[in-house]
């Protein structure tokens, strides 16, 4: 590791993978902490605990804003481990300087998120300190779910699953990239920030048998899929045109030489699901306007167990990577 | 930009009927060859391309790609890094530099070390970015790290183009622009002292679509003409490269050395004449330019003309910037890599010492460097 911390060591990929086990894992070390789930599950598996900070910047983007963020990332935690949203914190940090009006708008989409959650807020911290100490203002947020559904865990996929996408990927990171760079694209390109619990209550109450889900974050789908075939020590082969992206990301994608399923997802998930469940779960999924583009995208298989292999649709396959370091444009 | 526009960058080029449409015509002209043919591409780009797409799994088993020179990170040596590294952590200086630059690592690290130790480096999109930020921050002294081949060159000679004609007094150019057919060259001419020359002869090249969209496909001449090598000057998509392949297989069949252009949507054989206006007037060539893993190379290198020294930052700030000679890492072969001797797996430290978080070598830097790619998509056949 390097001596000083790195940009990329917090980009979801690998370095940030290994910053966390070699420093916090190490010192924190606990059986619940190590299952690295998306939300711990506590009190005898009743209840499901996380919490997020969220730091984007530009604050206000295409399709949401910090607060929107700060309560769908959370709550999204928690639905990932079948926990209905109940209790929440949340502390900010303002720099000094900042409009109060955009403070209040971004409570205003905070309230806004909570009541699709059937959330509260039950408690908070505010800080201001020093211009140029915090960019703009920094909102954490902790959640508690109640778990509706156990079980569900990223460290059971196995042969009897197929791997599901609720919609397009890579939106919220195109989204945020053009934004910050002020590139003009039709306004179509939005990011897809979106509380996932109403969906998964539906899936759960259809009785659908989901293995593990996760929300497609940092390291974007491809992370996902590569941390599933590390836990679960299977092969998952991704039909590379059944991966639905559209034409903008595609675009900003070609333009910069990013992959699409690299870039971040705010309220776009992966699904294992029992293989028979599968074609009703897209069936489900597709009835939510945020889930229109829901589709199979990948089977489990043992061909290179901890891999995920790309499947071309000319007959070619290759590895889908991990990404590492941080996402930079190419340079022509 | 719209949506639409945006689709025609890739759509149809990588239909899958097209792609298994060359794959039989080019195993169909590779039955009819009695050898192998190695196919050099010089850029990185298409490396990724070939590894991306699987390119290779499509090919007969007599066609043998190997890998060039690839990219200006791939070839930034480290003293060059270095002058990088000692210009970002100048407390007035805000170092600016395209992309995957940031994270080659020199003697002391890389810029995206000095970033964390609390220098000013940024990548910028378009060199024009500077502008802005050099208005934002009078107080400092803006320094770009112009990289790049022929492609990029122009965009640091409009730069400086504005920057003079504005009278902006606080950007500065640190030049590393390199050139592709020197470097070609060098490759073809260096492989006499090379024991294993037949093995590792160079059959044909494929040419970077994007350097010939400026320097025209002419300035691959030499190559068919004196070298009888056919060059096909090709565009990075999968079916660009399948039809390039298809093209040279002809070539061969038909006894030709040809300079073909198969990016005939934007390549001509002249180029941007006014481009290259822009950088004949700015910038000159230096007699020797070393290349990480090559040596020096002659002639393969841009600077600033001597009137425009007062942009230059290797003359602002001559007192500061280390010129020792540096050597690469002992167990890394990326020489032998970037000259189309080896192949990224015969790296004993491949994959294991040498990784994309922590690269040894050039070639693992750049995302597409050769390494970098092999170690990305893995070789699944
Ligand atoms: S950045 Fe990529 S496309 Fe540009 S020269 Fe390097 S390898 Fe080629
Ligand atoms: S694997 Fe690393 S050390 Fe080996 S040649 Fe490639 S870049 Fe150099």
């Amino acid at each position: 590791m390097t001596k000083n911390i790195v940009l990329a060591q917090g980009n979801g990929g690998q370095e940030n993978a290994e910053l966390i086990s070699k420093i916090f894992y190490k010192h924190f070390k606990n059986e619940i902490l190590e299952k690295s789930e998306d939300a711990a599950i506590i009190d005898g598996g009743r209840l499901a605990f996380t919490t997020d900070s969220f730091t984007v910047s530009p604050i206000f983007f295409d399709g949401g804003d910090i607060g929107k963020l700060s309560i769908c990332g959370t709550c999204n935690d928690l639905a990932m481990m079948g926990a209905k949203p109940a209790y929440m914190t949340c502390a900010v940090i303002v720099e000094e300087g900042f409009s109060i009006d955009d403070l209040e708008k971004i409570v205003r989409s905070m309230k806004k998120e909570l009541e699709v959650n059937q959330a509260l807020i039950v408690c908070g911290d505010t800080k201001v300190v020093p211009r140029g100490s915090v960019d703009k203002i920094f909102i954490n947020t902790t959640g508690v779910g109640i778990v509706q559904k156990s079980g569900i865990s990223s460290n059971c996929v196995s042969e009897a699953d197929t791997i599901i996408i609720s919609n397009q990927i890579g939106r919220h990171g195109a989204t945020i990239f053009a934004n910050r760079e002020g590139m003009e694209f039709s306004s179509a390109l939005q990011s897809d920030c979106t509380s996932l619990w109403p969906l998964v209550e539906k899936l759960l109450s259809e009785g659908i048998r989901i293995t593990a889900m996760r929300d497609a974050t940092r390291g974007g789908v491809a992370a996902v899929l590569n941390e599933w075939a590390k836990q679960s020590a299977v092969c998952i082969e991704v039909q590379e045109e059944s991966l639905p992206v559209s034409d903008e990301v595609r675009g900003i994608c070609e333009i910069l030489g990013f992959e699409a399923y690299n870039l971040a997802n705010e309220g776009t998930f992966v699904l294992a699901v029992k293989s028979e469940d599968a074609a009703k779960a897209v069936a489900i999924l597709q009835e939510f306007e945020e889930a229109r583009y829901a589709s199979i995208i990948a089977d489990v298989t043992h061909q290179y167990d901890g891999r995920v292999v790309l499947l071309s649709a000319w007959g070619s396959k290759r590895f889908m990577d991990l990404p590492t370091g941080e996402l930079l444009p190419r340079i022509c | 930009m719209s949506s639409l526009e945006l689709k025609d960058l890739y759509d149809g080029f990588r239909d899958p009927d097209v792609i298994k449409g060359y794959q039989k015509l080019i195993a169909a002209e590779a039955k009819k060859l009695d050898r192998n043919v190695n196919i050099m591409e010089v850029c990185g780009g298409h490396t990724h391309t070939i590894m991306k797409y699987g390119l290779t799994q499509l090919l007969p088993e007599n066609i043998n790609f190997i890998h060039g020179p690839g990219c200006p990170v791939c070839i930034m040596p480290k003293e060059r890094v270095d002058h990088a590294y000692v210009l970002a952590m100048q407390p007035d200086v805000i170092l600016l530099t395209l992309g995957d630059m940031i994270k080659v690592p020199g003697s002391h690290g890389s810029l995206q070390d000095a970033r964390a130790k609390g220098a000013d480096v940024r990548y910028v999109y378009s060199p024009m970015d500077a502008l802005k930020i050099a208005e934002e921050n009078s107080d400092k002294k803006i320094v770009f790290f112009a990289i790049g081949f022929e492609t990029t060159t122009p965009m640091t000679a409009a730069l400086l183009d504005v920057v003079i004609k504005r009278g902006i007094n606080n950007i500065f150019f640190h030049i590393n622009h390199v050139t592709v057919p020197e470097v070609m060259k060098e490759l073809i001419d260096s492989r006499d002292e090379h024991v294993n020359s037949y093995d590792h002869r160079i059959d044909a090249f494929i040419g970077p679509s994007h350097v010939s969209v400026i320097s025209g496909s002419k300035i691959y001449e030499l190559f068919s003409i004196e070298y009888h090598i056919p060059v096909v000057v090709a565009g990075f998509e999968p079916v660009d490269v399948m039809e390039a392949i298809y093209m040279m297989m002809k070539q061969f069949n038909e006894g030709r050395s040809d300079l073909e252009i198969q990016y005939k949507r934007l390549v001509t054989p002249e180029g941007n004449l006014k481009a290259q206006a822009l950088i004949e007037h700015y910038f000159e060539k230096v007699s020797l330019f070393k290349w990480r893993g090559m040596g020096n190379v002659p002639n393969s290198g841009l600077k600033l003309r001597d009137e425009f020294a007062a942009y230059d930052a290797e003359v602002l700030f001559e007192n500061i910037l280390p010129y020792d000679e540096i050597d690469d890492h002992k167990l890394c072969i990326c020489g032998d890599i970037l000259r189309g001797f080896a192949k990224p797996q015969e790296c004993s430290v491949f994959g294991t010492a040498c990784k994309p978080s922590s690269p040894l070598g050039s070639c693992m830097v750049s995302s597409e460097g050769a390494c970098a790619a092999y170690y990305k998509y893995g070789n699944l056949i």
